[in-house]
């Protein structure tokens, strides 16, 4: 049955634009594509749409008696509160720092895995290993070692019982360090499949006239990357922009490391103020919406390739 | 010469990046719990035992997260290789109108900031009544999964030489066989590797278990670490979770050695083109 639905092309003699098999291909193309298209879109797009509704409302979920129609008051009250501003500068600081080292350092492993001749194989084997693991036990496994009982950083450094998670700054850089852990392995990746299509010809035409190996990075090999370096910090940007778990399994959100992903999260579900959480989904949204659409139209990041067209 | 050792170098280097805390787990893991009381502690355990793991699995709270992170990341990574599955073979090989729109909504999907769906989800599962079920983390699993998988499978079987189906037929083979026989094989390494990158989303999600349960009966592992406890008061938990993160890390570690290549190729086929 399903056999005969995926083979549209039988040798047809001589399809038109308008003939039958065409007309038959687009209509098993919608067929074949409706389901991820209606997942995608409940699953995502409804609740939403339900969210931006009760955003618009005072309601609690232990005080369903009490839910009232305020209009856009949610949004005052959140976008005047400092805490809003707290997780908003939080998520800011870690965003600009995971992604700055990413792709620094990430760079650096991309060309050590373009370059390396022995050990290639187990060097990209092991660069997978921080990216397949869970990001919650990452969080722990870096949380452990920072902590004053069970961690030897403290140790090894000589800092005797510093309390790296009692102040905003150090409990962030430790944060921003398994989060970089764990992520820079699939950046350089990306990288690498970016440098592997820099023509090795206008690298040895550049070497015989001249060029030091620093002028061909900045002149031939970065701008001819610049699609497959804009998409990996796009994405980057975006993902580190939803940090959760490693704040969550770190901090608890103590001292200022909330983030805003973490405030919706509190807002929702620990505290069900349903009405105020919501307020905080729908911005937290428009923010993502603000950096996609800074990348695309500020920066130019063609999402053509990544869309697949 | 001179210069491939020092690339090589620096291969150990990244090799050491990327196992050094995963020693560190393996030995906090192994440490007995009074090992982190101790005023001055140390890299590696003071006296090695098994002792965490006997522990850990003898907690219902560990052993039904287990089974629930298998479960519903199976279940999930399934459901989403199949639905994705035929989108991706329209995409590449079928001319339809929505076809942009499919590609866009799949972008759009991937950028979604999840959290912001918790508090709806939280609120739609509970009246419906899959709150703290398995089908009410699939359905976001499956969904998040699906631009990954969707790209990652269309992107392979763009490279699948479809001529050959039609090339078997001539020969005299049904169109069952050559489906069977020819477009099966050619197109299976691609399913296969979407499917691991898919598990690999599903078993690492912690924002949604968090969330969308409240008891052992749908709490995955992930989330299951946030409750571990000490034998006693007194006692640390540091090594019991480290525990149930070493037996969680295996199945990663497993996939990684046993397919690297086909991992590698699946993550940067889906994100560039070439």
């Amino acid at each position: 049955m399903t056999v005969t639905a995926t083979r549209p092309d039988t040798p047809a003699p001589a399809a038109g634009k308008g003939s039958d098999r065409a007309r038959g291909e687009r209509r098993l193309g919608l067929y074949l594509a409706a389901p991820s298209f209606i997942v995608m879109v409940l699953v995502t797009a409804y609740p939403l749409g339900y969210a931006i509704v009760l955003s618009l409302f005072n309601y609690r979920l232990t005080d369903p008696a009490g839910r009232s129609f305020v209009g856009l008051n949610n949004y005052l009250v959140i976008l005047t509160d400092p805490v809003w501003w707290n997780d908003f500068a939080t998520t800011f600081a870690i965003t600009v720092v995971t992604v700055a080292v990413e792709l620094v350092l990430g760079f650096g492993f991309a060309f050590v895995m373009l370059r390396i001749v022995r050990g290639r194989g187990p060097v990209r084997t092991a660069i997978l290993i921080p990216y397949g693991i869970i990001t919650v036990v990452s969080a722990f496994i870096w949380r452990y070692a920072f902590a004053i009982d069970s961690g030897f950083v403290n140790q090894w450094l000589g800092l005797g019982d510093f309390n790296w998670f009692g102040d905003r700054w150090s409990a962030i850089f430790v944060i921003c360090l398994s989060e970089i852990w764990k992520t820079t392995p699939f950046i350089s990746l990306l990288l690498l499949a970016g440098l592997v299509q820099v023509p090795e010809e206008m690298q040895e035409a550049a070497k015989v006239d001249g060029a030091t190996a620093w002028q061909r990075l900045w002149k031939i090999t970065l701008p001819s990357m610049k699609a497959a370096i804009m998409v990996a910090l796009l994405f980057r940007t975006l993902d580190a922009w939803r940090i959760f778990d490693n704040p969550f399994v770190m901090t608890g959100g103590a001292n200022n490391t909330e983030t805003i992903s973490f405030l919706a999260y509190r807002q929702n579900v620990s505290l069900v103020n349903l009405g105020m959480g919501s307020a905080v989904s729908v911005l937290l949204f428009l923010t993502v919406v603000a950096i996609a659409w800074i990348f695309v139209k500020g920066f130019k990041t063609d999402l053509s390739q990544v869309r697949g067209d | 010469m001179k210069q491939s050792r020092w690339w090589t170098i620096a291969g150990v280097a990244i090799v050491v990046y990327s196992f050094f805390p995963l020693l560190w787990m393996i030995s906090l893991s192994l440490k007995p719990p009074s090992d982190i009381v101790s005023g001055e502690p140390q890299f590696l355990p003071t006296s090695w035992s098994f002792e965490n793991f006997t522990q850990v699995f003898s907690q219902p709270l560990f052993t039904r997260a287990l089974i629930n992170s298998i479960g519903i990341s199976l279940i999930a990574t399934l459901l989403s290789v199949i639905v994705a599955m035929f989108a991706a073979y329209a995409i590449a090989r079928l001319d339809f109108p929505g076809k942009k729109v499919l590609l866009s909504l799949a972008l759009g999907i991937a950028m979604f900031p999840q959290a912001a769906l918790v508090g709806p989800l939280f609120n739609m599962w509970r009246n419906i009544g899959i709150y703290d079920t398995w089908i009410g983390l699939i359905i976001p699993y499956l969904t998040f999964a699906l631009p990954l998988s969707i790209w990652t499978m269309s992107a392979f079987f763009r490279q699948i030489p479809w001529e050959m189906e039609q090339a078997a037929q001539v020969d005299g083979a049904t169109s069952w066989q050559a489906f069977r026989k020819v477009i099966v094989p050619l197109a299976a390494p691609g399913v296969f590797t979407t499917a691991i990158l898919t598990f690999f989303f599903c078993w690492n999600d912690f924002l949604f278990a968090i969330s969308l349960t409240s008891t052992n009966n749908a709490r995955t592992v992930p989330a299951a670490l946030a409750f571990f406890q000490g034998a006693s008061m007194f006692e640390s938990a540091v090594p019991y979770v480290m525990a149930a993160s070493v037996v969680v890390t295996i199945p990663v570690v497993i996939l990684v050695l046993a397919f690297q290549r086909r991992i590698v190729a699946g993550l940067t086929a889906g994100a560039v083109k070439g």
